[in-house]
């Protein structure tokens, strides 16, 4: 127990760590905890399953789980190019990865809705293609519906438009995980597996890909969790019509706007029950990767 | 082992650091300061009130005055204020943001509203049609927003106190044109909102969506909001009045409980008793809110067309009730979705 520490100040900073936890993250949790609990479980289960909830969430959480997973598959294609290649521009590239972060949600929100609506400038090829489509290919059904609609409006008011938010503000959190990971891969072990036979593809697939899938995942995890509870960027482009573009924090708001703080806890409180769970269930999958790699 | 008691000290050195009364909770005692807190529209009906208020003041007073403002959507100013921000007064879009305060806070007293004329609202607007320069889908009343092809933008009602007096024009159109057929009515408001391709949480947002992006053909707004497109887009909109419309009244009032811990209570008064004098009149008609004072009105005839309105307590019973019935969970609004 009384083992010297090599570097000291163990109890201070400790101290620190925990008084900043309780002040910044586990009493305004608690609070929110305690207010929705002033509702009892059957006015739980009552919000929880109307339409309108049911419809948010999965929307919330689906359009989340897409988007991450796009993120993660085009940010491993943006890292890999920052990261191997070199090209005149490619540290201003490397800096603009970082724009969605620092640019205000609110402002991506309207800077997407303008480009994508059916007056922007990709909107409007989206819109007449999809019209177009609709016209030769005539697929009819929900894909038919599906390009009527985006004929229609664009990329905007639509499931599509919060998946597009959702993946310009998950896309960075990808490639800066991959990055620092993917700079770190020694060229030898490439080179060994190439020498002992080994195509590309099984070079990727073999060696490189198990050295950076826990980045990965930690990547698509901390996307899908910014996607989540992302309010600003996605109500412009949203529509945030009931039932069908109203995303889970568009309801909370809605609560508050009715001085049901209640009602609006319960709402916050799932979504973080659930996201939590979720969360863990990918830390576990990547405990276990991260094990069988060793 | 000396850890706990390092980790505890440290711990009770932050805690201790975080709950240090703030600088800005101190107040001077004779006020010279108002917070007026606002809903969007008024930014530039304020701006030139405070002045000429804070001129008025030092004439008769000697007194020099600031008058700070803050704008946003009326629930959410309503809510900062219930929440602890100091308001002196209130100028909100609709009563029913200032009822909360006496109801979750107790900041007012109930009956508010009767301590200032003209139920406390020294001006008015009411809700009229925004279409595309010439009128190209001819919209001329309401029946014509359910037209095949017509596409209309309001904010949602469940966010914009603007969008809750659109939809009670729609509503009390059609209460009027149906002889109040309950079933009417409401199939009226449903296939209105077939045509509403985006609800935008408030009423400066859904003018962007169509002044801006051009989307939509009919903008139902505010009138004063009406005018401030056409100043901003000059040739690309045109004001329709239809048939009939609601009596917007966005009332103003004192914030009693924190105008007397402010000591600011007479200023505040004598504040909003200036909005009902004939230059405060005059000032509101120049920023497009329709003036009580039937002098001042006239001078504005040419930009207030005479309309037919309803008033929100006789055709609806007042808002508390009218929040109730049509904007609170399962309410008219939300059965409009539910299949």
């Amino acid at each position: 127990m009384s083992r010297r520490r090599i570097i000291p100040g163990f109890g201070l900073s400790l101290g620190f760590t925990l008084a900043y936890l309780g002040v910044i993250i586990l009493i305004p949790l608690a609070a929110l905890f305690l207010k929705a609990g002033k509702l009892g479980w059957s006015a739980w289960v009552k919000l929880l399953t109307t339409p309108q909830v049911v419809a948010a969430a999965k929307l919330s959480f689906g359009a989340s789980l897409a988007a991450a997973f796009v993120s993660a598959v085009l940010g491993l294609l943006v890292a890999w190019v920052l990261v191997r290649y070199r090209f005149p521009g490619r540290r201003l590239f490397d800096a603009m990865v970082d724009l969605p972060f620092a640019l205000p949600t609110a402002v991506a929100g309207i800077t997407l809705t303008e480009i994508y609506s059916t007056h922007g400038w990709i909107g409007q090829y989206l819109a007449r293609s999809a019209a177009w489509l609709n016209e030769h290919w005539q697929p009819g059904g929900r894909t038919g519906d599906l390009l009527a609609e985006w004929a229609k409006k664009g990329a905007c008011y639509s499931p599509l438009g919060v998946f597009i938010a959702l993946f310009f503000i998950g896309l960075p959190f990808v490639v800066r995980t991959l990055q620092p990971v993917m700079e770190d891969l020694p060229k030898d072990v490439e080179e060994a597996s190439a020498m002992l036979g080994a195509n590309r593809w099984t070079v990727f697939r073999r060696v490189i890909f198990p050295a950076i899938l826990p980045a990965l995942i930690t990547g698509f995890t901390l996307a899908f969790a910014r996607a989540v509870g992302e309010y600003g960027s996605v109500i412009f482009i949203s529509g945030n019509l009931p039932l069908k573009t109203e995303i889970l924090p568009l309801l909370i708001v809605n609560q508050l706007e009715q001085f049901k703080y209640e009602a609006a806890a319960v709402i916050a409180a799932s979504m973080l029950i659930v996201s939590f769970a979720l969360l863990f269930l990918i830390n576990l999958l990547q405990r276990r990767l991260n094990w069988r790699a060793r | 082992m000396k850890l706990p008691l390092l980790a505890t000290a440290s711990a009770l050195l932050v805690l201790a650091a975080s709950c240090k009364p703030s600088a800005g909770s101190r107040h001077t005692r004779e006020a010279d300061t108002l917070l007026n807190v606002s809903y969007d529209p008024t930014r530039e009906l304020y701006a030139e009130f405070n002045a000429a208020f804070a001129k008025h003041w030092k004439e008769t007073t000697g007194q020099a005055i600031t008058v700070n403002q803050s704008h946003g959507g009326s629930g959410k100013q309503a809510r900062s204020v219930i929440d602890g921000l100091e308001a002196d007064v209130v100028t909100l879009a609709l009563a029913g943001d200032i009822d909360v305060l006496h109801k979750e806070a107790r900041l007012l007293p109930a009956d508010w509203q009767a301590q200032l004329p003209d139920n406390s609202s020294p001006y008015t607007s009411a809700i009229v049609f925004v279409v595309r320069k010439g009128n190209p889908k001819a919209v001329k009343d309401w029946p014509d927003l359910v037209k095949d092809g017509v596409e209309v933008i309001t904010p949602n009602p469940k966010t914009s106190g603007g969008a809750r007096w659109n939809y009670l024009a729609a509503w009390a159109w059609a209460e009027k044109q149906f002889g109040g057929d309950p079933a009417k009515v409401k199939d009226y408001i449903t296939t209105l909102f077939k045509h509403v391709p985006v609800l935008d949480s408030g009423a400066r947002g859904a003018t962007t969506t169509f002044a801006q992006r051009k989307i939509g053909d009919v903008f139902l707004s505010w009138e004063n909001e009406a005018h401030f497109i056409e100043k901003e887009f000059p040739g690309e909109t045109e004001i329709v009045y239809p048939s009939l419309s609601i009596l917007a009244e966005p009332p103003v009032a004192v914030v009693g409980k924190n105008a007397e811990k402010h000591g600011s209570t007479k200023l505040a008064t004598e504040y909003l008793k200036y909005l009902y004098t004939e230059e405060g009149q005059e000032i509101a008609g120049r920023n497009f809110y329709r003036p009580r004072n039937p002098q001042v009105a006239a001078k504005f005839a040419a930009t207030f067309p005479a309309l037919e309105l309803v008033n929100i307590r006789d055709a609806f019973g007042g808002w508390e009730k009218a929040q109730q019935v049509h904007f609170a969970d399962g309410g008219t609004f939300d059965q409009i979705y539910v299949k």
